[in-house]
C-alpha cells in the first residue's frame, strides 16, 4: 500500500450516454513516471480530472496518496500540482507576479518564497524572462513556467495533461529530462501523452481507448506481450500491397514506412514469413520481422474498434 | 486564519494588477461617471423652457400683440409660428414643428376687460358671459412634462397687460421649499447619479469577474489550489471598493464644481452608507457572476439589473407614484435602498442611525450575496 500513491478500482465516469471512462483499474506506484497514452477523446483528461478530485466519479473508488476521493479532495490540493492541458495561468501577468500569486495562494511568504522562485527560474531557465507577460512567451516557455508554477509547493504528486502539446521536439526533449529530474528528487508523476515517444519514456503506462483501459505495464512489457507478429516487407508497389494485404482477416494493419512495408500479423498466425509469402508472390528474403515499437503495441491493442 | 488573510490578498494582488494592465477598463472607471455625471446634469431637466409653440390671432389687435409678449417674457414657451387659421396650426402640431397653440379669439379685448383677474370688481360667478377665459391653448399632451409647464400658465398674472394691479387671489397655502429651494434638478440629479454609477460599473465589473477567469481558463489552475470559494470572493471584490469609493468622489467632487450641488450631510456618513452599497452591488455582480457561463451572458444579467435600478430605484421618478407592485420590486433592488439614504444624508443630513431599515437591508442584502455566491461556486468541474 504505502508504494502506491494512486489506486482506482472500477473508477467509471459517464456523461449521459456517453461512458468517458468505464470500469478503470489503476495501481501506479511511488516514485514513477506513469503515463496516460490514447488518442485524443479517449478519456485521458476526464481520468486525471477525476483522479484529482475535480471530477466526481459516476461509481468506483479512488485513493490518491492515502486519501480517498472526492471526500477528501481538498486535503490532497496541499500535496499535488496539476499542470492543465491548456495554459491556465494568468497572460496578463509577468513571469515573476505568476509564481507569486502561486506561492501566496499556498501560503510561502517571505524570504521562503523569494528562494523558491529564484530557484525555479533558475531550473527552468527562465530568469531572463521573469518581467516579461505570460502572454508574449513560446509555446516552450510558458510550459516551463507552467511546470513551475504546478512544482512550485513541492507537491508529491504530480499530473501532468498533454503537457507537451505545444512544444517543439527539442524543447520536449528538455521537459522530459526535467521531469525525470522531478521524479529523482522523490516526486510521483503520471503524464497523458499521445506521442509515442513520450510513452515510451515513462517507467509505466496505460494504454486507453474510447474510456477503456487496453492494456497497461512498463513499455518493454507491452512490446514483449504484443498479440502480433511485426514483419517488414522491403520491396516495389507497396501501395498495391497494402491494399491486398489489409482485406485479409489475419493481419491487423499494414502501414507504409519509405520504401518498406510494415505489417502486423495476429500471433495466431504462428509462421509469419511462410504466410506471407503463401498471401503474396514475394521472395522470402525481403521478409524481416522485426522488434515490435510502442505504436505497433498501441495499433494492436486499439485495432479492434477500428475493424 | 493567517493564511486565509494571505490569500484573499493574492487575489486581491492579482486582480489589482490585472486592472492596472488593462486600459479600457481603468479608463471606464474614470469616463463612466464623468460623461454620465455631464450628460445628466445638463440633459435631466424637469424645468421645462421654451417650448416651441405657435400663435393664431383672430383679433388682430394691440392688445393681443402684448399678451402674446407677456406669455412670451415667461420664457415657458417661445413663439416660433404663426397662423392665420386653426386648421394649419393644427397640421403644425400633428407635424410636431411645435408643441402647442395659442389662440387668442377676435373678442380678446372684451374679454380681458370684462376677466376677473383684472380688477373691475368681482363678477357672479353664474355670469357665463363674464367669467370665459381670454385665448385657448391648444396642447400636445402626450407628452406629461410639457403639457404640465403649459397647464402652469393657466393662471399666469396679467397686470401688465393693463398696467393695473392684479386682482390674484390669496393662496389658500403658503409653500415653503426646503432642501432645494431654488428647485435646481441637479441638486436632487446628482447624489442619485451615485447611486445609478455605482450600480452600472460595480455589478458590470464583478459580474465579468469569475466568468473571465471560466473562459481564459484560469479557473481549472484556481480550483486546484487550496484557495476556498469565500476567499476567492473576497479577493475578486476588495479592488473594486476602492474603484467605486473613487467613482463617488469623482460624482460628489464634479457635481459640486459644475452644478453647485451641496453635501449637507456628514462625510463619515456618507462613507458609510456608499461602502455599504457598494458592497451591496458587488455581491450582486458575483452572484451574477456564477450563474453565467460567458461574458455576454454577464452583461446581459447585469442590465437585467441595471435598468430597473434607473426606472424604479426613485432616481427619475418618485417612489411614491409607482403602483405598488413596482414598490414591491423596487424594495428589493439595492439602489432604492440607498437612493434613499444618499438623498436622505447628502440633501437633508440625516443621521445614520435615522435610516435603519435602509441600512440593515443593505447589510443583509450583502451578507446574502456573498453567502449565495460561495455557496454557487463549486471547487470541481462538475
Amino acid at each position: 500500500m504505502p508504494d502506491l500513491v494512486i489506486q482506482a478500482k472500477q473508477l467509471s465516469r459517464h456523461f449521459g450516454e456517453l461512458k468517458a471512462i468505464d470500469k478503470l483499474d489503476l495501481n501506479i506506484d511511488k516514485n514513477r513516471i506513469y503515463g496516460f497514452l490514447g488518442p485524443n477523446g479517449c478519456g485521458k483528461t476526464t481520468a486525471i480530472r477525476m483522479l484529482t478530485g475535480l471530477l466526481k466519479p459516476t461509481s468506483g473508488e479512488i485513493q490518491v496518496l492515502g486519501l480517498s476521493l472526492p471526500k477528501d479532495a481538498e486535503k490532497l490540493r496541499l500535496r499535488m500540482g496539476y499542470m492543465t492541458q491548456k495554459f491556465s495561468l494568468y497572460n496578463d501577468l509577468t513571469v515573476k507576479e505568476n509564481l507569486q500569486f502561486i506561492a501566496k495562494i499556498y501560503g510561502i511568504s517571505g524570504t521562503a518564497q523569494k528562494s523558491r522562485i529564484d530557484e525555479l527560474l533558475s531550473i527552468y531557465g527562465l530568469n531572463q524572462k521573469q518581467q516579461q507577460l505570460a502572454a508574449s512567451m513560446s509555446g516552450g516557455q510558458r510550459q516551463r513556467l507552467a511546470l513551475a508554477a504546478a512544482t512550485l509547493h513541492k507537491p508529491d504528486l504530480l499530473f501532468l495533461d498533454e503537457p507537451t502539446s505545444a512544444v517543439d521536439p527539442e524543447n520536449r526533449r528538455e521537459f522530459w529530462e526535467q521531469l525525470f529530474d522531478l521524479c529523482d528528487q522523490g516526486t510521483s508523476i503520471l503524464v497523458s501523452t499521445h506521442y509515442m515517444d513520450e510513452a515510451e519514456r515513462c517507467h509505466k503506462l496505460a494504454i486507453l481507448e474510447d474510456g477503456v483501459k487496453r492494456a497497461d505495464g512498463t513499455p518493454e512489457q507491452l512490446m514483449n506481450n504484443i498479440a502480433a507478429h511485426v514483419v517488414e516487407i522491403e520491396a516495389e508497389g507497396l501501395r498495391h500491397l497494402k491494399q491486398q494485404l489489409v482485406t485479409l482477416p489475419d493481419i491487423v494493419t499494414a502501414a507504409q514506412l519509405g520504401a518498406r512495408l510494415r505489417v502486423l500479423i495476429k500471433n495466431t498466425v504462428s509462421d509469419p514469413i511462410g504466410f506471407l509469402e503463401h498471401h503474396t508472390d514475394i521472395e522470402s528474403n525481403k521478409f524481416t520481422i522485426v522488434r515490435p515499437s510502442l505504436e505497433d503495441v498501441f495499433i494492436a491493442c486499439t485495432g479492434s474498434s477500428r475493424q | 486564519m493567517i493564511k486565509s488573510l494571505y490569500r484573499i490578498q493574492a487575489i486581491f494582488l492579482k486582480e489589482l494588477t490585472q486592472l492596472k494592465r488593462d486600459k479600457m477598463t481603468f479608463a471606464m472607471v474614470i469616463m463612466i461617471p464623468l460623461v454620465q455625471l455631464i450628460l445628466f446634469g445638463y440633459a435631466i431637466n424637469t424645468n421645462v423652457r421654451h417650448i416651441p409653440v405657435a400663435v393664431v390671432d383672430l383679433s388682430q389687435s394691440a392688445l393681443s400683440r402684448v399678451l402674446v409678449q407677456t406669455v412670451a417674457a415667461t420664457q415657458v414657451v417661445t413663439f416660433s409660428e404663426q397662423f392665420y387659421d386653426i386648421e394649419s396650426a393644427h397640421a403644425a402640431l400633428e407635424q410636431a414643428e411645435i408643441r402647442a397653440v395659442l389662440i387668442i379669439p377676435q373678442d380678446v379685448s372684451q374679454r380681458i376687460a370684462r376677466h376677473a383677474s383684472v380688477g373691475f370688481g368681482l363678477p357672479a360667478s353664474s355670469d357665463e358671459e363674464t367669467s370665459r377665459p381670454i385665448a385657448q391653448w391648444l396642447v400636445d399632451g402626450s407628452d406629461t412634462m410639457i403639457a404640465g409647464a403649459i397647464k402652469g400658465l393657466r393662471n399666469m398674472p396679467l397686470a401688465e397687460l393693463l398696467s393695473k394691479p392684479s386682482n390674484r387671489t390669496i393662496p389658500t397655502f403658503e409653500v415653503t421649499l426646503l432642501y432645494n429651494p431654488e428647485q435646481r434638478t441637479a441638486v436632487n440629479i446628482v447624489p442619485g447619479l451615485v447611486g445609478i454609477i455605482l450600480t452600472m460599473t460595480m455589478i458590470m465589473f464583478t459580474s465579468a469577474a469569475i466568468v473571465r477567469e471560466r473562459e481564459h481558463g484560469n479557473m481549472e489552475m484556481l480550483i486546484t489550489t487550496p484557495i476556498r470559494p469565500i476567499e476567492l470572493m473576497l479577493g475578486k471584490i476588495i479592488p473594486y471598493i476602492f474603484i467605486g469609493l473613487l467613482q463617488v468622489s469623482i460624482i460628489l467632487g464634479l457635481g459640486y464644481m459644475l452644478f453647485s450641488a451641496p453635501i449637507n450631510g456628514g462625510l463619515w456618513a456618507l462613507f458609510c452608507i456608499t461602502l455599504l452599497f457598494i458592497a451591496a452591488s458587488l455581491t450582486l455582480g458575483l452572484v451574477i457572476s456564477t450563474i453565467a457561463t460567458n461574458q455576454l451572458q454577464s452583461m446581459q444579467m447585469t442590465i437585467f439589473v441595471l435598468l430597473p435600478s434607473i426606472l424604479l430605484s426613485g432616481f427619475m421618478f418618485p417612489y411614491e407614484g409607482m403602483p405598488l407592485i413596482a414598490q414591491y420590486i423596487a424594495e428589493a433592488l439595492p439602489a432604492t435602498h440607498f437612493m434613499r439614504l444618499v438623498r436622505g444624508v447628502i440633501l437633508r443630513d440625516v443621521g445614520f442611525t435615522d435610516m435603519l431599515p435602509d441600512v440593515y437591508w443593505l447589510s443583509l442584502f450583502t451578507i446574502a450575496g456573498l453567502a449565495i455566491a460561495s455557496l454557487r461556486f463549486k471547487k470541481n468541474l462538475d
